[in-house]
């Protein structure tokens, strides 16, 4: 988020302006790059409409002002539109992150009459083809249709498409896709390799000359159409030698709340070892923000080592991403391997390597975001 | 960029929204995923483009808000950088 601060030493952090409400796991959708842990099947006793509501009134308290409804799909709560008027009484700008599937006519009329300030849609491709492979749903054509209802009813439409090796080559078709559906921005954000992505990275990680060229494309495209839609081209990180300001720092800025209620300060983090994440069911908001061993635990500068902890760009990238760390080199206290300074860098330039193949080797077959395949790989 | 008119009347577009934040004791403005915090001139200028005010009556509203003369390029600078970046348009 622009223009805010990190906090300037642990036990005082500035506000937390971002609270992501993961209203569910329960997603109709089975995309092959989830962000969701791999064990969401086992969270299914979801927070109440009440106790969303107090989250939501506590995380204002604190100054918190943008507010994302998450998941899964969103869509699957019913109470969905009482929680985004709560949210907008409240004074929060509201965004709703969805898949589309669940929208309809009267919904997208309701959510507005509730306050709903903007709709984010997520296309797997511009192709139904490979939209339905990578979703292993049929849901490109309602896609579609839930872009073009959002936009007929006024609100502010982020487009978001996520680029793997299996769409990237598409990016001239997708940017066309979000001009003819008049998305107000485009977010073209390569997969970051957390949860299902993880386990799939063999198959989803592009090649340099594919990311080149989409670079390219996109670069032609803002010169050509102006102001007409602003596109975010995310990096990939894998491919940067120098890590990406993770959640602009733990415990920053960014608050995020869980189905079941545990609080974290990424999506991702809850598969940290080592530490306990509290649970808004127990703690107030303020007391986990500002007081929790969890979201302290990464603040500030004495957790760090070297080479970070003498780096000059330590302020500027805390070091990277502590998941990152923890799943490439066991510890998430060391520099994210991201980092050409990191000793363990060669732990992503070794799979940038294998990317380069034309059919890259992978350990394991595609996995899809499926509850049954989520107690599987649980069971391990 | 074409100079912008004294009869423009420039209003805050639609996929933003401003508001007063009492915690960071700071007017923002916010918009998809996101905030810019607004100083105080910034502030003061953006609450008057509501669409029908034109630039040369904003111009001496906050010249008589301020007990200030020679806004004019000062509005017209920040008026110019935040149409730029997509904050504002004009009312046809």
């Amino acid at each position: 988020m622009a223009g805010s601060n990190s906090h300037s030493k642990a036990g005082q952090p500035g506000p937390p302006l971002w609270l992501l409400a993961e209203l569910t796991y329960r997603c109709p959708l089975h995309c092959v790059y989830c962000s969701n842990p791999l064990d969401f099947a086992a969270v299914e006793d979801e927070l109440t409409t009440e106790e969303w509501k107090r989250v939501m009134r506590e995380a204002r308290a604190l100054g918190a002002v943008q507010l994302g409804f998450s998941g899964g799909e969103p869509l699957q709560r019913d109470d969905l539109a009482a929680l985004v008027a709560e949210g907008h009484e409240l004074g929060y700008y509201t965004n709703l992150i969805t898949s589309g599937v669940g929208l309809n006519e009267e919904r997208t009329r309701q959510l507005k009459s509730a306050g709903l300030d903007h709709i984010q849609v997520s296309f797997q491709d511009s192709t139904k083809e490979v939209n339905d492979f990578l979703s292993s749903t049929r849901t490109f054509d309602l896609k579609l249709k839930v872009a073009r209802l959002v936009k007929a009813h006024g609100y502010p439409m982020v487009l978001n498409v996520v680029l793997s090796r299996l769409n990237i080559d598409h990016i001239d078709r997708i940017i066309d896709m979000a001009l003819a559906l008049e998305a107000d921005f485009l977010e073209l954000a390569n997969t970051q390799y957390y949860g299902w992505a993880y386990l799939n990275r063999d198959h989803l990680l592009p090649s340099r000359e594919q990311i080149e060229r989409a670079e390219r494309v996109t670069r032609e495209y803002r010169e050509r159409i102006g102001d007409r839609m602003k596109i975010f081209f995310v990096v990939p990180d894998y491919y940067a030698d120098r890590p990406k300001a993770c959640m602009n720092g733990w415990g920053s800025v960014f608050l995020n709340i869980a189905p079941d209620g545990v609080a974290l300060p990424c999506q991702a983090a809850r598969m940290l070892p080592g530490l306990e994440f509290p649970n808004v069911r127990e703690a107030s908001i303020r007391g986990i923000w500002t007081d929790s061993p969890a979201f302290n635990a990464y603040r500030g500068e004495e957790w760090m080592r070297e080479p970070c902890r003498s780096c000059p760009e330590r302020t500027r990238d805390f070091g990277g991403c502590r998941c990152q760390a923890y799943m490439l080199t066991g510890e998430a206290a060391n520099a994210d391997p991201v980092c050409a300074l990191s000793p363990d860098h060669a732990r992503v330039t070794d799979v940038v390597a294998r990317a380069q193949q034309a059919a890259p080797p992978a350990t394991r077959p595609i996995v899809f975001r499926e509850r049954a395949n989520s107690r599987v790989v649980v069971r391990g | 960029m074409a100079e912008i008119a004294l009869e423009a009347q420039p209003r805050l577009r639609s996929l933003y929204r401003m508001q007063w934040e009492e915690t960071q004791k700071s007017w923002v403005l916010l918009y998809p995923e996101g905030m810019v915090r607004l100083n105080g001139p910034a502030a003061e200028i953006l609450r008057r483009c509501d669409g029908s005010t034109k630039v040369a009556i904003l111009i001496a509203d906050l010249e008589r808000a301020f007990k200030a003369t020679g806004l004019h390029s000062d509005v017209h600078e920040f008026l110019t950088e935040a149409e730029r970046r997509g904050w504002i348009e004009f009312a046809q």
